[in-house]
């Protein structure tokens, strides 16, 4: 029951604190990082729900993109996504996918800016991969900073507009998807309203030496509890989120993943990006498979690796399922046949050899309360 | 007086008479978690010793539980259906597994008294 530890394992600057306030700490992406709290993962997901919850998200990696002479910043990152990097105004922020030759996805990210860089927040585990992978490709037309030392807090929940506009009054006025530099308890921070739990919510990115005492001083404020990484998944699995790893990697694609939204209109037909052909031919002719949420009947939870039947024969996998707290009840999303991926299709999930009837249906699990002013 | 015993895999077993009463201890339900869904094996059921009988699911992960002794399933705890919290609340209380009908009380001898179990535990730091 407890998970192996590989390796010299680093620490995020709010390790100390998350001993301090009792967390059990699990080896993930390379660091020490807090699964739960004393309270459990139940309560923590009903208080992100219902309250506020403060994750420490440092292991995640910050890179700063700034133009060299002659190029942008924007226009050198579309060769490496298929957003729309360059209608992406100063203060706006984007979700996207690094993707390989074959279509396929490197790592899921989001890309803000500021006016004079792009900043990006990827994945803990694909950070080192890459930030290689930026500097073989952008070395030319940018200079490329990583930030990895950095904390990184996300505030959310509906009341974390409340609580973070204690500190700084300007980000009651941002928008989803949105970013400032706000200035906290003295650190110059930038914030982005964004997150990955479907909530209303943040994301402080701190200098190091900050990070602690900004996640004290918003753990003071009787609405906010430190949340792990135990409800961090719950959470962004009933708002119907990908995790990296799970339910997007190299073999799927953003059409697959039913991520098209995130790729820019002129973009499906300019492309420009790794395996575009693979990725308009999918747009064009439709994907052989596709990500959809699941719903078993009874109590019996499909996790990741269940297969998904009908009539006997496997169509699909689960990628991502486990207990929904706020529904009470086991969710699952994964990859079907197209053919099979429509909402309402009757399907089993083969639960420890066992078929547990299930129904294809739409995503979000909960529904999403982000702050669109 | 009943005999507690206790498995290196962190189950409880209370025996009276022929008759074992099986749960998980309060490490192990520390370790898992919220426990959200508990499978407990029907009566009736023939379980052999050290063999998966039930699954038992925290928000997190899902876990098998081994019986620790061989013999019949006589009883299954029913109202875990409903409230499978009882297993972090009351491991060795009202979050009990199920019964067994033991076939050889000597399964009995491999498992650890309290006090053993206690410095296992401690051993796992």
């Amino acid at each position: 029951m407890s998970e192996p530890a590989a390796g010299p394992l680093k620490r995020t600057p709010l390790y100390d604190l998350h001993r301090e306030l009792g967390a059990r700490i699990v080896p993930f992406a390379g660091y020490e990082m807090p699964v739960q709290y004393p309270t459990g993962i139940l309560v923590e997901h009903a208080h992100t729900r219902n309250a506020c919850g403060l994750f420490d998200v440092s292991h995640m990696g910050q890179v700063r993109l700034t133009a060299k002479a002659g190029h942008t910043t924007a226009k050198a990152l579309e060769t490496l996504v298929p957003a729309d990097i360059a209608g992406l105004q100063p203060g706006q922020q984007r979700y996207t996918q690094f993707t390989n030759e074959t279509g396929g996805i490197l790592d899921d990210l989001m890309v803000t800016s500021t006016g004079d860089h792009l900043q990006l927040v990827v994945n803990a585990a694909c950070k080192d991969a890459d930030l290689a992978h930026i500097q073989a490709k952008l070395s030319d037309a940018c200079e490329i900073e990583p930030m990895f030392s950095r904390g990184l807090l996300a505030l959310q929940g509906p009341q974390a507009v409340t609580v973070l506009s204690r500190l700084a009054p300007q980000v009651a006025g941002m928008k989803f998807m949105t970013g400032a530099f706000v200035v906290i308890d003295g650190a110059r921070c930038y914030v982005t309203r964004s997150g990955y739990t479907g909530c209303d919510g943040f994301e402080i990115s701190t200098p190091a030496d900050a990070t602690d005492p900004i996640a004290r001083k918003l753990l003071s404020h009787p609405e906010v509890k430190p949340i792990g990484l135990g409800a961090r998944d719950s959470l962004r699995l009933e708002a119907g989120l990908c995790l990296y790893g799970h339910d997007i990697d190299t073999t799927t694609t953003p059409v697959e993943a039913v991520l098209l939204w995130s790729v820019g209109k002129e973009r499906r037909v300019q492309g420009g990006f790794p395996g575009a052909a693979v990725i308009q031919k999918q747009i064009a002719e439709g994907s052989p498979r596709k990500r959809v949420g699941l719903l078993p009947e009874g109590k019996a939870i499909a996790r990741e690796g269940a297969e998904i039947a009908i009539a006997g024969k496997i169509v699909g996998i689960v990628t991502s399922g486990g207990f929904a707290p706020t529904l009470g009840r086991a969710i699952a999303m994964g990859y079907v046949e197209r053919a099979q991926s429509a909402n309402g299709t009757r399907v089993e999930l083969l639960v420890r050899g066992k078929p547990v009837p299930a129904e294809i249906v739409p995503m979000p699990f909960v529904k999403h309360t982000y702050y669109r002013g | 007086m009943a005999d507690v015993r206790y498995s290196e895999e962190h189950e409880w077993i209370r025996v009276e008479g022929d008759t074992g009463t099986i749960g998980i201890t309060q490490y192990a339900q520390e370790q898992l978690g919220d426990v959200v869904f508990v499978e407990v094996p029907a009566a009736g059921r023939k379980v052999a010793k050290g063999e998966a009988v039930a699954v038992v699911e925290s928000v997190k992960a899902a876990s098998d539980i081994y019986a620790p002794v061989s013999g019949e399933v006589i009883e299954a705890n029913a109202a875990l259906a409903d409230t499978p919290g009882d297993v972090n609340t009351e491991p060795m209380g009202k979050g009990w597994f199920f019964k067994v009908k033991m076939s050889d009380k000597g399964d009995l001898a491999g498992l650890m008294d309290e006090a053993a179990y206690a410095a296992f535990v401690k051993s796992l730091g």
